[in-house]
């Protein structure tokens, strides 16, 4: 996976509570059987109009938000079904930072296996940093040090985050979850032979 | 004596493999489903690394999102949807892992097709690249939905990296009115906690309603859990589970079941066992429920209004209540009971079950379908379908005007040929209305069988209690 450590660019403020999933793909473009290719269909019918003009108010179509790498969003970003397109679509148009004050749970977890560092920060704060990215403003993300910096009006700020240290640690080192847990794989084999005495009727399953 | 324990403390901690530094936690999964969406970059995933499945007996799939629901003899038409359902049949045979084709009876959305075959057991843990894979969570298990990554790492170790949730309890006293379905139930329990109100817990369903519903109905309340936020619902496993399971193919058989009921009795929460949250929701204020809005706790009485963003209690509450307004083209303050739709869908892994169609039989029994009404009833399984025309529901559908179909998830996200177009107003008895969900510009109102049966007949959403 790839590693996330530090980061800089400008930032898209998307001010929409509950974005759920079939805003971000909408289901017309999960028939894919690949990971890659689906930055362009992300947030599809926001950029988009039922004839296929496009919709000059939605941020993601404004010039001055090209290349983000940064979406700030309103609370609940993510909610609705599992699809992993969902941040695959992100992480495929080049945005590898979230802020928003919360997020759903799959798809929060959805993040970290894509090397997307969603960061949770209160309201007010994720408000305030939405004005500032109207701004075109450059935002430091430093993963290691758990804070946001940003120079605005000629003044140096900075947000700091919280983040569970196993996730920081896994964007950081870009880890391999299947290949750690295989590590364990003599633990798994000793869970399958007490479990099978335990409650053996879990492994009569035959191919039905 | 260990300290009292909850249903969801039990099933997590008869399932730990290890336990990281940190308190993260391998933890061990009994059942994997598999369907063609979120499948196929994890099998090559798997292909890319040199992996196997190391649990293929463990694991069932089936085609469901993509599935025609008529002329099957066809085929698939698009070929993007053939292509996927092609990628899964490959992946299945080629990883030894049992695989329904459309063909087979016993085809359906897979959280139909778990408990039907007694594949979805109490205290298991399941998981599924599916977030309603909380629907098995009516049987005790502890079922939730995963992301393809996921996917990939339970294909290939039997197990997942997970920290423990927090434990909700939802409590439902009092009692039921008549006519007041499992989903006016969830559908008030998201309008009082939020689409967000369950993040980072597992809500477990409790009180005398609760342990009232049948199987069906628990499954409902259980499937519309991630609508509230929760990784996982649960309701403890009682006699009605058991006689449930009990012939069931997959089910533990003879002396060992009761061996399991024994085990399976053993996992109810203890007396005194501590939930971060308790939520009461009185029983008898609840009469049937619709959504008027795009998101799932935009819930509303069948007697109520359309929200008025003038009354919102925030700018921003305002401002979603505006878009959703002008979305679903809805004016503020419209009695709800007079919104005209032009269509119907009966289905889904919420209410697509043998008890959903026959109370919509009820209602559609010696009735007409409005004439500007498209109605369809999508059966969940194969053997949904089956069962229904064995006692002859079909004959009221067809006779009454409902458009009767072959079992997959349809319309509940169209992602198959059954679509919205643009404007179309639906009565569905799906879990998610958010926009675009039934097709683009798509208008959803989700609500019980037996009000969007009542809305086919009438032309217009109404209480079907005044039919």
């Amino acid at each position: 996976m790839e590693k996330f450590n530090k980061l800089t660019g400008n930032a898209i403020p998307l001010r929409i509570t509950n974005v759920d999933t079939d805003m971000i793909i909408p289901k017309q473009f999960l028939k894919t059987i690949k990971r890659t290719g689906l930055g362009e269909y992300l947030f599809f019918e926001l950029k988009f109009d039922q004839d296929g003009n496009k919709i000059d108010s939605f941020e993601l179509n404004q010039d001055q938000y090209k290349g983000a790498s940064i979406l700030i969003a309103g609370k609940n970003f993510g909610c609705g079904s599992s699809r992993e397109h969902a941040p695959w679509s992100i992480a495929d148009y080049g945005i590898k930072c979230i802020i928003a004050p919360s997020y759903a749970d799959i798809f929060y977890n959805n993040c970290f296996k894509n090397g997307i560092l969603p960061i949770i920060l209160d309201e007010e704060t994720v408000s305030n940093l939405q004005d500032s990215a109207e701004n075109t403003l450059n935002f430091n993300i430093d993963l290691e040090k758990q804070n946001i910096t940003y120079l605005e009006n000629n003044e140096q700020k900075e947000i700091t985050f919280e983040i569970d240290p196993v996730k920081k640690k896994c964007l950081i080192e870009g880890l391999d979850d299947i290949g750690m847990t295989l590590n364990k794989s003599s633990s798994i084999s000793d869970f399958e032979n007490n479990q099978a005495k335990k409650t053996p009727w879990l492994y009569r399953s035959e191919i039905i | 004596m260990s300290a009292p324990k909850t249903l969801y403390d039990k099933i997590w901690d008869n399932h730990i493999v290890s336990i990281y530094d940190d308190g993260t936690t391998i933890l061990y999964i009994d059942r994997h489903l598999v369907h063609e969406v979120t499948s196929p970059q994890a099998f090559e995933g798997l292909r890319m690394s040199g992996r196997k499945v190391r649990r293929p007996e463990f694991t069932l799939a089936t085609a469901d999102h993509n599935v025609p629901t008529m002329d099957r003899d066809k085929g698939i038409a698009d070929p993007d949807s053939k292509l996927q359902v092609e990628t899964l049949e490959r992946n299945a045979r080629e990883n030894n892992i049992t695989y329904l084709p459309m063909s087979d009876k016993r085809q359906g959305i897979v959280h139909i097709v778990g408990p039907e075959q007694g594949f979805t057991q109490p205290g298991m843990t399941i998981v599924c690249g599916d977030s309603h894979t909380s629907t098995h969570g009516a049987f005790g298990a502890l079922a939730w939905g995963i992301g393809t990554s996921e996917v990939e790492h339970t294909l290939a170790t039997q197990t997942l990296i997970q920290t423990k949730a927090k434990n909700m309890c939802i409590k439902i006293t009092g009692e039921v009115m008549d006519g007041v379905t499992a989903k006016d139930i969830i559908l008030a329990i998201i309008k009082k906690i939020g689409t967000a109100g369950g993040t980072g817990y597992v809500i477990e369903y409790t009180g005398d309603v609760i342990r009232n519903l049948s199987m069906e109905g628990r499954m409902t309340v259980c499937n519309m859990s991630i609508e509230a936020g929760a990784r996982a619902g649960l309701i403890s496993p009682d006699e009605k589970t058991w006689e449930y399971l009990k012939g069931r193919p997959l089910a533990p058989s003879g002396v060992e079941f009761e061996t399991a009921i024994r085990y399976w009795q053993s996992l109810a929460t203890d007396e005194g066992a501590q939930y971060d949250e308790i939520v009461e929701i009185k029983a008898d204020e609840i009469i049937p429920q619709v959504t008027w809005g795009t998101s799932p706790e935009d819930v509303v009485s069948i007697d109520g209004y359309v929200p008025d963003p003038k009354n919102a209690s925030s700018d921003e509450k305002k401002r979603s209540i505006e878009r959703a307004l002008e979305y679903m083209g809805l004016e503020p303050n419209t009695p709800v009971n007079e919104i005209e739709v032009n269509k119907v869908f009966i289905g889904s892994c919420t209410n697509g079950r043998i008890e959903d169609l026959r109370a919509v039989s009820k209602i559609a029994k010696g009735r007409k379908v409005e004439k500007n009404v498209h109605a369809m009833i999508v059966p969940g399984s194969g053997l949904v379908k089956e069962q229904a025309e064995k006692e002859g529901l079909d004959k009221i559908f067809i006779e009454a005007g409902f458009d009767w179909r072959d079992p997959g998830c349809s319309m509940c996200l169209a992602m198959n040929a059954d679509k919205l177009k643009p404007q179309e107003r639906c009565a569905s008895t799906s879990n998610r209305n958010f926009e675009g969900r039934q097709g683009r510009g798509g208008r959803t109102h989700l609500m019980s069988p037996q009000m969007a049966a009542a809305a086919a007949i009438k032309g217009k959403l109404t209480d079907f209690r005044d039919l």
